[in-house]
């Protein structure tokens, strides 16, 4: 059970009034009709699930009704910051050093289990985010 | 048909007196629940009272808040709540502004006052980006107070209702049981629940149950 | 039975208020006071179940939560049964019934022996995997069997009277313990100014205070604690809770906290004279800081037949004596590794017993205490240990011999004492488990010789559960927890609190022994109990170690070590450490144990709370429900919406009045509307309103057609998807200024429709002027629609009606009975309809107006059933129901929905290109006409092509909705089929799991009125 704080509400609510909505700055392609179908495919359907740090969009269900993004760890599930709509984290996994040991390679653009690497790593290059 | 129709203003948007000229009888959200004795039911000794005031005029205003304060303080009296989860009263306390959002704010009139003031509201605020939202038929208002009625609360919503996390002049959007409501804190003494027209029945009977080891009455 | 082992004076009891009650259906009496475990000790009942799997008898070992075989089935009636009930816990009162958990037929003579005498080489660990598996088909079988005769408690077969709520507390600071260290930190978080919950599972507070020999203040420690309770309880800004046990540990500094209101009083509120009120209590306790101060279990000695009853854990001992008065014997031994635990001897002494020796397997203890031993001339043999307890029913000796701790042999010649009680004390473990809830590993400490907390954000160790047991340190250290945690959340104590004087004991170390030294191996000893609620033996942890295991989280799976409502609190070390001896590595190497929640075992009442029968869930009631309550409306449940599902009325039939089935009511309210004239309550319908100069560009962005031109006045069709192109949600939005739109949605995509507005403005599209708020229920929707609609809706309203100034598709403002409505003609059936919206709060007037002025046309009410069969006879899909996230646009042959020329990338434009979702043989939503017309398919029936395929056949398809249409007079249905338009006048079969097979011809989805004049007139 979160306790999480709400950068409008400026308040910590209790996590039933929220609702998760998945990964954080997944941007919309800006040009959709030139985009790939190995593009568009990584838009719509592929998220990483690190172990440690990473950035959710949250929405304030039933308070203010309005999205913002969340630092979290994937570990110990602490909630190291909440940001509004349009800012970037202060924690990163780069900054905290820790995405290498987390087994999570950057290098090759958001692949993130090791060892189940497909054939074509091009399917797994990061969107431009 | 004169009322019926809508004055359109110069912003495209269709306002709409939802009120009949005739007296015409109408039902508060709370009106089968008193019909079929779910209210009745509950004559209490009175240590925590819910009294429903029906039919008032609530208005959603969306919009910057600079552009709306100065506005809603012509029109009414009253600033709007400048800090999050704000809450202000006018003079005799029977028109509030609440913070719901950054861009969101709920006015509540008495009954009959909302389209009027609808009408300044736009007025005033011209050609300016907002929105106002007649909310009147979707919500009731319920006052608690009494004794216990802080504890009937704890029952009921996840939210902090001691006045540390409450104090008066604050309200907010929260967890009800399985629904959600409107909390506010208008004075020391009272707590005020908004909610839903079609949730109104279940919030209520939760909270006879809630209030029954406490003799919680309605009216 | 007199209470023979009780003392005539002492403890904390009220010997004036004599309390009867039962165990195994005979009765006994116990005092105000007692629990039922030192009720049952002062009676001198040895035996109190019986063990799970080697069906041994078992006596009460504990004084608390720590437990493992006074587990008790509770209850007077069939009602009020509660299982699992630690009788260590459970308060006594007057008509308690209690029944031993195991021992099916009888604790004393048990049918189970055929197991427990071939037990042993016979019941090796893994027993129950390797020989009950085979065959696979009988395991349920010998499960049941197994079960009755193990006993795991049950549950009661008939209604429970009680009632259990939920109370969501918030708090800068919640101690959980009332201890020394929970007092002195509750005392000093207090005084700082913070808002204290203070929480302890026992009756009363003050912990080990209650039974200690040690004074504060040179008084009975117990006085100070009778002080400290009533400073705390006389500040406003503190709870107390006792009865009260802390269960679970959630993230942030979440904790549930089980509050017993009833449970020592009697078996049901009603019994206890407080009928209608709260048996128990779940406290949602968010806590800015937590002071974990919950002490620690003191571990028994692994020895051989440490099981028989007689054997107890020191502690307990004084506990018994000091606190209830009772003495569980008359000879001891005490076999310990430490000095805490000679208060037990030296407490048994006082009572008047005899004390046979102390042994303790230490060379050369030389602490106060043992000093005090030795002065009260009790006999301290040293450097050996209790290899052996004597006995069957209960102990009559015990075998005491020299060791060599380190070298885990026998040294010397073996002595056997007399005795009716052996104590033995290896130690404590810190109680670590709600520090461990969210996954925290606790530490271990060799100095300690325990586990203590890892660190948890927001939460303060105090006391015992760090490894701190001298009562002295243990109140400052609380203090300290206190003060720190009321600071972490705001608050700074004015100075430093004075503590209580209290004695400071110079002690000697403890020594690590956990499994005593047997002259036999682990094997051929007889068995060596570590967790008694499992029946592991030190030798199965043995032999699992020698089969493989090596991690303690496997050796656990393998014995069932730590399983059940014990969760190992007293024998996980023990267990540990002898797999760590086995394995030649350390206790941390070989792994630490995590605990779940629950702490101890939770009422599923108390879980519940009052979210239950009619507050189960939210009933959300329109505008009109009680016009139809009132007219007989069969309720079906939308998402929390109670809608009428059909309007069954009477019927006379062969001179008998009854009720229409459901058939019938639809067939007749379905003919109404295609006949004459129906009325629908539709207030249900999701409805938004959009302001702002952007708002007409945001719709062509989430819907898939064009909306650039729609004029005020005007309302299309729109269907939404999300980017991946499938459908999400449909409905009609309507134009009521240029910068003013309400969109209707699906009565279940309400709320989902509004936030994927909100998520697209608020993260991709800030920079579009425009609001979305929900009038879903501020609006009441009331359809009427038939061929007769229009001469009675011209009735009641003052709009022109005339099919040139009123078009299909165009929406009107004008009065309704009076009212100011918006009226829509759009239509569901496909027949002539208005759609009137007017402020919820004058519907009724509305609805009963109408059916006032509806008599002569014989206007029908009709529900949701009828509406179903109406908009499928016309091929109108429903979101959700017709579509499952998988259908596009195209497979529903809506491509004239579909702008692919709108100029912006609108939501699942893009991903109607992919190869995917342009295939010719996707799914395609398709009619279908079954062959016979009295068959109506099933939902969900699969649809193949060859009928005589062998299983596994080749699916095509599946029946999406399915009805009977009165007008067609035969079944129809709905169904999407690999495809599906190119297979029109195609014969398909539906092979059903009774062995039929229905046939059915692939038809157009467009049953009734094919060109759609009907709505158009």
């Amino acid at each position: 059970m979160f306790y999480i704080f709400c950068p409008y509400c400026d308040e910590r609510r209790e996590e039933e009034e929220f609702h998760p909505s998945g990964q954080a700055h997944i941007t919309r392609p800006a040009d959709p009709e030139n985009c790939s179908d190995e593009e568009w495919g990584d838009y719509l359907f592929f998220r990483d699930n690190p172990r440690g740090i990473h950035h959710e969009l949250w929405v304030h269900r039933l308070g203010c009704r309005k999205f913002f993004n969340i630092t979290r760890d994937t570990t110990t599930y602490e909630i190291l910051e909440t940001y509004p709509m349009g800012e970037r984290p202060t924690v990163t996994a780069e900054r905290a050093g820790v995405r290498q040991e987390q087994g999570v390679q950057t290098a090759d653009g958001g692949w993130q289990t090791v060892g189940a690497r497909p054939e074509n790593s091009k399917l797994n290059e990061e969107t431009p985010s | 048909m004169s009322e019926a129709r809508s004055e359109n203003s110069a912003s495209n948007v269709a306002v709409f007196d939802t009120h009949p000229s005739d007296a015409i009888d109408a039902e508060s959200p709370l009106h089968w629940s008193r019909q079929r004795g779910v209210i009745d039911a509950a004559a209490g000794e009175g240590q925590v009272t819910v009294v429903e005031r029906p039919f008032l005029g609530h208005l959603i205003l969306r919009g910057g808040a600079i552009v709306l304060d100065e506005a809603v303080r012509e029109t009414l009296g009253v600033s709007l709540p400048g800090q999050p989860l704000g809450l202000n009263h006018d003079a005799d306390g029977s028109r509030s502004v609440q913070w719901l959002s950054p861009d969101e704010w709920l006015v509540i009139v008495p009954a009959g006052e909302e389209f009027e003031l609808e009408n300044r509201l736009r007025a005033q605020l011209g050609d300016a980006h907002f929105a106002i939202v007649n909310a009147s038929g979707g919500q009731t208002l319920l006052e608690l107070s009494g004794e216990h009625a802080r504890e009937v609360l704890m029952k009921s919503v996840t939210y902090d209702v001691h006045s540390h996390g409450l104090p008066v002049g604050k309200g907010v959007g929260t967890v009800f049981a399985k629904t959600s409501v409107n909390l506010r804190r208008p004075r020391e003494d009272r707590f005020e629940l908004v909610v839903r027209r079609s949730f109104a029945d279940y919030c209520v009977r939760w909270l006879l149950d809630a209030g029954r080891e406490y003799g919680l009455s309605v009216e | 039975m007199s209470q023979h082992n009780r003392l005539n004076q002492g403890g904390r009891i009220d010997r004036s208020r004599s309390l009867s009650f039962t165990f195994n259906g005979q009765r006994y009496q116990g005092f105000a006071g007692d629990t039922l475990a030192s009720a049952l000790l002062a009676n001198g009942v040895d035996i109190v179940n019986r063990s799970f799997k080697y069906s041994r008898p078992r006596g009460i070992i504990a004084a608390g939560a720590d437990e493992p075989s006074a587990i008790m089935q509770l209850g007077a009636s069939e009602a009020a049964q509660v299982p699992n009930v630690r009788a260590t816990q459970q308060a006594l009162y007057d008509g308690l019934v209690a029944r031993s958990t195991n021992g099916w037929p009888s604790v004393q003579r048990d049918v189970m022996s055929w197991v427990g005498r071939l037990g042993g080489h016979l019941m090796p660990p893994g027993f129950y995997y390797k020989t009950f598996m085979a065959p696979a088909s009988m395991w349920m079988t010998y499960e049941k069997w197994i079960r009755k005769g193990a006993g795991l408690g049950r549950s009661p077969a008939a209604s429970d009277p009680d009632i259990y709520d939920h109370l969501n507390q918030h708090c800068d600071v919640l101690v959980i313990g009332a201890g020394p260290a929970g007092l002195g930190a509750a005392l000093s978080a207090a005084r700082a100014g913070a808002r204290v919950i203070l929480c302890d599972e026992q009756e009363e507070m003050g912990g080990s205070l209650l039974d200690s020999r040690e004074s504060l203040d040179d008084a009975p420690a117990a006085d100070w604690v009778a002080k400290a309770v009533a400073e705390l309880d006389a500040m406003e800004s503190v709870t107390l809770l006792p009865r009260t046990t802390a269960n679970g540990y959630h993230d942030h500094n979440f904790v549930t906290l089980h509050e017993r209101r009833t449970e020592h009083l009697a078996d049901t509120a009603a019994g206890a004279g407080r009928e209608g009120e709260v048996r128990s209590r779940l406290h949602r306790v968010r806590a800015e800081q937590v002071v974990l101060a919950s002490g620690a279990h003191e571990r028994p000695l692994v020895y051989a037949n440490n099981d028989v009853p007689g054997n107890m854990v020191a502690g307990a001992v004084s506990t018994y004596i000091r606190r209830y008065g009772v003495v569980p014997g008359q000879k001891l031994v005490l076999t310990t590794n430490n000095d805490h635990a000679y208060r037990a001897a030296l407490d048994w002494q006082e009572a008047g017993r005899d004390v046979v020796a102390v042994v303790d397997s230490r060379a050369n203890p030389d602490g106060e205490l043992v000093q005090q031993a030795r002065d009260s001339g009790i006999r301290v043999i040293t450097g050996s240990a209790v290899m052996e307890g004597k006995g069957n029913q209960r102990v009559s000796g015990a075998r005491v011999v020299a060791i060599d701790t380190p070298r885990f042999v026998v040294t010397g010649s073996i002595e056997e004492l007399d005795c009716d009680t052996i104590a033995s004390s290896g130690g404590y473990s810190p109680v670590v488990h709600l520090a461990s809830h969210t996954g925290k590993r606790p530490q271990w400490r060799d100095d300690l010789l325990g586990f203590v907390p890892g660190e948890v954000k927001g939460m303060h160790y105090a006391g015992g559960v760090q490894g701190i047991y001298a009562l002295d340190e243990s109140l400052a250290d609380g203090a300290r927890a206190g003060a720190e945690a009321a600071r972490a959340g705001g608050f700074e104590a004015a100075g430093a609190m004075t503590l209580p004087a209290a004695a400071s004991r110079r002690e000697s170390a403890t020594e690590a022994l956990y499994q005593v030294p047997h002259e036999k191996t682990s094997l051929r000893a007889p068995k060596q109990f570590v967790d008694f609620q499992n029946d592991v033996t030190a030798a199965a942890i043995e032999l699992a170690t020698r089969e493989g295991f090596e991690s303690i989280e496997h050796v656990k799976r393998y014995t069932a070590l730590g399983f059940g409502t014990d969760q190992g609190k007293l024998g996980n070390i023990n267990g540990m450490a002898i797999a760590a001896r086995c394995l030649h590595r350390s206790i941390p190497e070989v792994g630490t144990t995590v605990f779940r929640p629950n702490y101890t075992p939770v009422t599923f009442g108390a879980i519940v709370g009052r979210h239950c029968r009619e507050l189960f869930d939210p009933e959300r009631y329109t505008a009109l429900h009680q016009w139809h309550v009132e007219n007989g409306a069969e309720f079906e449940d939308v998402g929390q919406w109670k809608r009428p599902w059909y309007f069954p009325q009477k019927r006379r039939a062969d001179g008998q009045e009854r009720l229409e089935t459901m058939h019938e009511a639809v067939a007749r309210e379905c003919l109404a509307v295609r006949q004459g004239v129906g009325i629908l309550d539709a207030s249900t319908l999701g409805k938004i309103d959009i302001q702002g100069p952007d708002a007409r560009e945001f719709l062509g962005r989430v819907y898939t057609n064009k909306w650039a031109k729609l004029a005020p006045g005007r309302v299309r069709y729109g269907v939404m998807c999300k980017d991946d192109g499938m459908v999400m949600d449909d409905g009609t939005t309507s134009c009521l200024g240029d910068n003013h739109f309400l969109m209707t949605t699906t009565t279940g995509g309400a709320a989902s429709v509004l936030e994927w507005l909100e998520l697209w403005h608020q993260t991709e599209w800030p920079e579009l002027q425009v609001y979305f708020n929900s009038v879903t229920d501020h609006w009441a929707t009331i359809t009427v629609t038939g061929p007769e609609a229009r001469k009675l809706f011209s009735e009641v309203t003052d709009i022109d009606l005339d099919r040139e100034q009123f078009k299909f598709m165009d929406w009107r403002e004008g009065r309704v009975a009076g009212v100011p409505a918006r009226v829509f003609r759009i239509s569901f059936t496909g027949e002539l309809a208005f759609e009137i919206n007017v402020q919820a709060n004058y519907a009724l007037h509305v609805w009963k107006t109408l059916f006032a002025h509806g008599e002569k046309y014989d206007l029908t009410p009709y529900g949701t059933e009828t509406m179903h069969v109406l908009r499928a006879e016309k091929g109108l899909i429903i979101a959700g129901q017709d579509t499952d996230g998988s259908v596009t646009p195209e497979d529903l042959g809506m491509h004239w929905a579909v702008g692919y020329d709108k100029p912006f990338a609108w939501i699942g434009k893009r991903a109607l290109n992919r190869p995917d979702t342009a295939r010719e043989d996707r799914k395609q939503l398709v009619g279908l006409k079954p062959k016979d017309p009295k068959v109506v398919l099933e939902e969900g029936a699969q649809i193949v092509l060859d009928p005589d395929q062998a299983i596994p056949m080749t699916m095509m398809g599946h029946v999406t909705s399915s009805y009977y249409s009165p007008v067609l007079e035969s079944g129809f249905a709905l169904a999407v089929l690999k495809g599906g338009r190119k297979r029109m006048g195609e014969t398909v079969y539906l092979p059903m799991s009774n062995g039929t097979t229905h046939e059915a011809e692939v038809v157009s989805t467009i049953f009734v009125d094919p060109k759609g004049e009907r709505q158009n007139v």
